[in-house]
């Protein structure tokens, strides 16, 4: 299966048609037996896990691996509260199946924890962009990756980069400065 | 006599208490008060904890649960300015469920504290508030009143509290109280002697908290600044605990399916899903199912493929059939006509305006899906619950699982967004059923998107008839009848669901406003600025028709009218004008529009441009002018209202949840999305502070965002919009 980058895939209503249909085409039989052994390298550590191979990286690591930070909104690649790095790929992690995992993963732990926050977590303390918090992480992570891949981005990129990532509270001004902010202080 | 009686004439004297380690401040009660849940029992002087001092710190109790909109920290700098701390050095708790902390601001209290006129507006707010604490217990987040509710308590409790620590230090030194100084958490004396309060603290339990003034706006150092949230390094990190991230040892993973059309299950077959993997339990619950298993995902498969018969729905099946329903009730009894002046039926010469509005359905679509975990045994269980109304959660949890009240804990982390939807205590019951099937072990029962999204308590849906007449440019007439279902649980008159309608402060001399109920069947509840986020865009959108048939800017009619009742409220609009440039011109291509509502106690005036890009229209910005009367926080207070006004933007132009077979047909994020990155607009908001009383943040940015929308349209296309959500009329960019 090919990796979903999520740089380029905007699941909205042209994308999903039929509810009905996306909803059923997650469905997949599992039988007991599936069970296989996973190595996975999140934030640089290694953990195995024994899992059917369909199972979705977003749940090894909330339920398996007991790391919370990555957080389940929709599962359908329509939100973006699940995103992670792979090999510096942003993808949605609720789409990835643990066994097509092709590289390190980086999680919202892994880019800075309250002591050692990175430049972009402190744009977003220093803009206060956070209501509820739960699509944060991922608006996060969405924001590393286009951060990475263009120092100084305009407004129209970041609307495109950004557009994936639902945010309920609308924090999205916020986010805005933020990552506007961040540019300039890895900039400087 | 009802408990709003008893309370009302309780006066709130502090106290201490001695525990563990240290001393613990709060509100002072005398017998027939509500147990106090933090210290023992036994204790008659019960105490309304909220401050701990102790060898780890400070720490602040709150009862109000954060849910994005700041209140922690606001509660946190509330305490800190008169307890001469820093934010920094407060801890803040979220304290377990318990009677000892109702919230004043909801039981009908509202606002006793400040010396304003009590006009008909803040008397319509003080009636609704307290109708809201009956239905849905006393101590709850919502209906916007946190900061009515602490704004006096909270410093109160600050102030006493510093003042006891300067009694403690002043009797270990033989000096007078008064000679002493406090800052940053330290007692100092003239002399050059000081002591931090948490060295004072086991000395300070045995004193009683002298009286105290508290100190005037003009003497505050944190409130009227923004401040650090107290919750945003968590939130940026990854590690702030919600609902769904709550890992308890030895913890499985639930998941639940129940009947989309709202009625009973006739039969389930799970002969296949029993030996799907990871698969330990299946749970029959009588009305669903549930699937307890190693990880979510994997219960969420098997629950999906269990075979289920439902029984049908006990409502009438399709949208249509639900407005039908709408539609007759105006040939029922008058419920409420909570404003009647004037007489609208005298007969008016003058152009007369007529519409007739539609509201759908609508979802709340919290960011973090329903979801709650619960350790059961035979005699207790702990239940870790993201609750508006932790209280009412507890209680009803209980009696799901045959437990007394008291033999609950009820843990509230962070709330993933609420909007009114956390209030509700259905995801908190589920997962008490779902943990005792499996006594002795923690279960997280985790709702899928599709789950939450057709098991919701809707924003009801509604029809407004409204009928104007204007005469040389005025307003001289205005007579609006609205239905919806009700989403409180009262006999008689319920003033909610006409909320921002009759209580907006327009100085029309006929004015009648009349509410009608329908019992449509389906669960519908409070939704971010409940009956204001409905008639708010039906009472605005109509003052803009009569403008239009007027022959009058906008802006100036709607000043001119409110300039008559409500001077705070005529400065908003005054200030959005400024804001905006307005000129009532707008060049090809570019609409503009304005919408004013009053609710929560705080006016708020909202303009949106829009513009035609060729491919689509484009909602390009939004001006935003409010008086909460005290910006405590004037960042949150800005968050709040940019917010509030994209939930009620999101909703204006694609929310509409819609039924077949009974079923409601949305079941994620594409088919019921909401504004993005790309389609929000830029904001401008400006705060006020002219209001004599404060106000409420989290909800009044939402109703006025809806109809500056439509009527932003209106400025453009010439197209009058009545029906939402507006993209069945334009091609708004999505
Ligand atoms: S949970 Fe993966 S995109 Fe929503
Ligand atoms: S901050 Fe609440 S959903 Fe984004």
């Amino acid at each position: 299966m090919q990796p979903l980058s999520t740089h380029i895939i905007r699941a909205f209503p042209d994308v999903l048609i039929d509810p009905i249909a996306s909803f059923n085409s997650i469905k997949i039989k599992l039988k007991k037996e599936g069970s296989v052994s996973f190595k996975l390298t999140v934030n640089g550590v290694s953990h195995t896990v024994d899992l059917p191979a369909e199972v979705p990286l977003l749940w090894v690591l909330r339920d398996e691996i007991g790391m919370t930070g990555t957080k389940f909104g929709c599962g359908v690649a329509a939100c973006g509260a699940c995103t992670v790095h792979i090999d510096g790929e942003a993808v949605r992690s609720c789409q990835v199946q643990v066994a097509d995992v092709w590289g390190d993963v980086t999680t919202i732990e892994g880019l800075g924890q309250p002591d050692t926050l990175s430049i972009l977590q402190n744009a977003w303390l220093e803009n206060q962009v956070a209501q509820c918090g739960y699509c944060q992480s991922g608006q996060i992570m969405q924001a590393a990756k286009l951060l990475a891949d263009n120092s100084n981005p305009t407004d129209e990129d970041i609307d495109d980069a950004m557009q994936g990532n639902l945010c309920r509270c609308g924090t999205y001004p916020r986010i805005r400065a933020a990552i506007h902010d961040a540019a300039k202080s890895m900039g400087a | 006599m009802s408990r709003i009686g008893k309370i009302a004439r309780r006066t709130f004297l502090i106290g201490s208490a001695a525990i563990a380690g240290g001393v613990a401040f709060g509100v002072y009660k005398y017998n027939e008060d509500p147990e106090n849940p933090l210290t023992s029992e036994g204790d008659k002087a019960v105490l309304n904890p909220f401050v701990f001092v102790d060898e780890n710190g400070i720490t602040l109790i709150t009862p109000k649960a954060e849910m994005g909109q700041g209140v922690h920290t606001t509660w946190a700098a509330l305490i800190a300015e008169e307890l001469d701390v820093e934010l920094s050095q407060i801890n803040v708790l979220h304290g377990p469920p318990a009677v000892a902390y109702y919230n004043s601001a909801l039981m009908g209290l509202a606002l006793p504290f400040l010396d304003y006129e009590v006009g008909k507006f803040q008397d319509n707010l003080r009636g609704y508030v307290g109708e809201a604490g009956k239905l849905l217990g006393i101590q709850l987040t919502g209906g916007s009143t946190s900061m009515k509710d602490g704004f006096e308590r909270m410093r109160l409790v600050g102030a006493s509290t510093r003042e006891t620590f300067k009694l403690a230090a002043a009797n270990r030194w033989g000096l007078d109280r008064a000679d002493l100084s406090t800052s940053a958490g330290m007692v100092s004396s003239s002399d050059g002697r000081t002591a931090t309060y948490v060295e004072l603290a086991a000395e300070a339990a045995a004193l009683k908290p002298p009286k105290v003034d508290l100190r005037s706006p003009n003497e505050w150092r944190l409130l009227g600044q923004s401040q650090p949230r107290v919750d945003m390094l968590a939130k940026v990190t990854g590690t702030a605990e919600f609902g769904a991230d709550i890992r308890v040892p030895g913890m499985k993973f639930a998941t639940v399916r129940m009947n989309p059309k709202r009625s009973s299950m006739l039969r389930f077959d799970a002969s296949e899903t029993e030996k799907m993997a990871g698969v330990e339990r299946i749970v029959d619950l009588g009305d669903g199912i549930a699937v307890i298993a190693s990880n979510t995902w994997l219960a969420m498969q098997a629950a999906d493929a269990i075979e289920i018969t439902w029984q049908d729905a006990n409502y009438v099946e399709t949208t249509e059939g639900f407005f039908d329903q709408l539609a007759q009730g105006f040939d029922g009894e008058v419920n409420a006509t909570p404003r009647e002046e004037g007489d609208v039926e005298q007969g008016f010469a003058g152009t007369e305006v007529y519409a007739e509005y539609k509201m759908p359905f609508l979802a709340h679509s919290t960011m973090e899906p329903m979801n709650a975990t619960a350790l059961y045994t035979a005699e207790a269980m702990t239940i870790w619950s993201g609750s508006q109304a932790p209280l009412s959660a507890r209680d009803s949890a209980a009696e799901a699982v045959g437990l007394a009240p008291e033999s609950v804990d009820l843990i509230v982390p962070y709330l993933g967004g609420a909007f009114g939807r956390r209030g509700e205590t259905d995801f908190s019951d589920l997962a008490a059923r779902v943990a005792k099937a499996m006594p002795g072990v923690p279960i997280k029962t985790t709702w899928s998107r599709e789950e939450d999204m057709r098991h919701d308590t809707y924003r009801p849906p509604a029809i407004a008839r409204f009928k104007g007449v204007v005469t040389e440019g005025e307003a001289v007439m205005l007579d609006g009848q609205i239905i919806s279902q009700s989403v409180l649980d009262l006999d008689g008159a319920n003033r909610e669901n006409v909320t921002g309608s009759f209580d907006q402060p327009y100085g029309i001399p006929n004015y009648r406003i009349r509410g009608y109920l329908a019992e449509l069947g389906v669960p519908t509840g409070f939704w971010r600025s409940v009956g204001a986020s409905i008639n708010g865009f039906v009472f605005d959108s109509f003052i803009d028709e009569m403008a239009h048939a007027a022959g009058r800017d906008p802006l100036e009619f709607r000043l001119e009218l409110v300039r008559r009742e409500h001077a705070p409220s005529a400065t908003v609009l005054e200030t959005l004008k400024n804001m905006t440039n307005w000129t009532g011109q707008t060049p090809d291509g570019i609409g503009r529009g304005v919408a004013f509502t009053y609710s929560f106690g705080t006016p708020v005036a909202e303009a949106i441009e829009v513009q035609d890009t060729g491919n689509g229209i484009k909602i390009a910005k939004c001006w935003i002018a409010a008086d909460p009367g005290f910006a405590l926080d004037p960042s949150i207070v800005e968050a709040q209202l940019f917010g509030g006004a994209i939930y009620g933007l999101s909703a204006a132009i694609m929310g509409e949840i819609t039924f077949a077979d009974g079923e409601v047909e949305q079941y994620n994020f594409p088919d019921y999305d909401a504004l993005r990155m790309h389609t929000a607009p830029e904001f401008d908001v400006r705060i006020l502070e002219n209001n004599k009383f404060i106000g409420g943040i989290g909800e009044p940015g939402t109703p006025p965002a809806a109809p500056a929308l439509a009527n932003a349209l209106f400025d453009l296309t010439g197209i009058r919009a009545r029906e939402l959500p507006l993209i069945k009329t334009f091609d708004l960019i999505t």
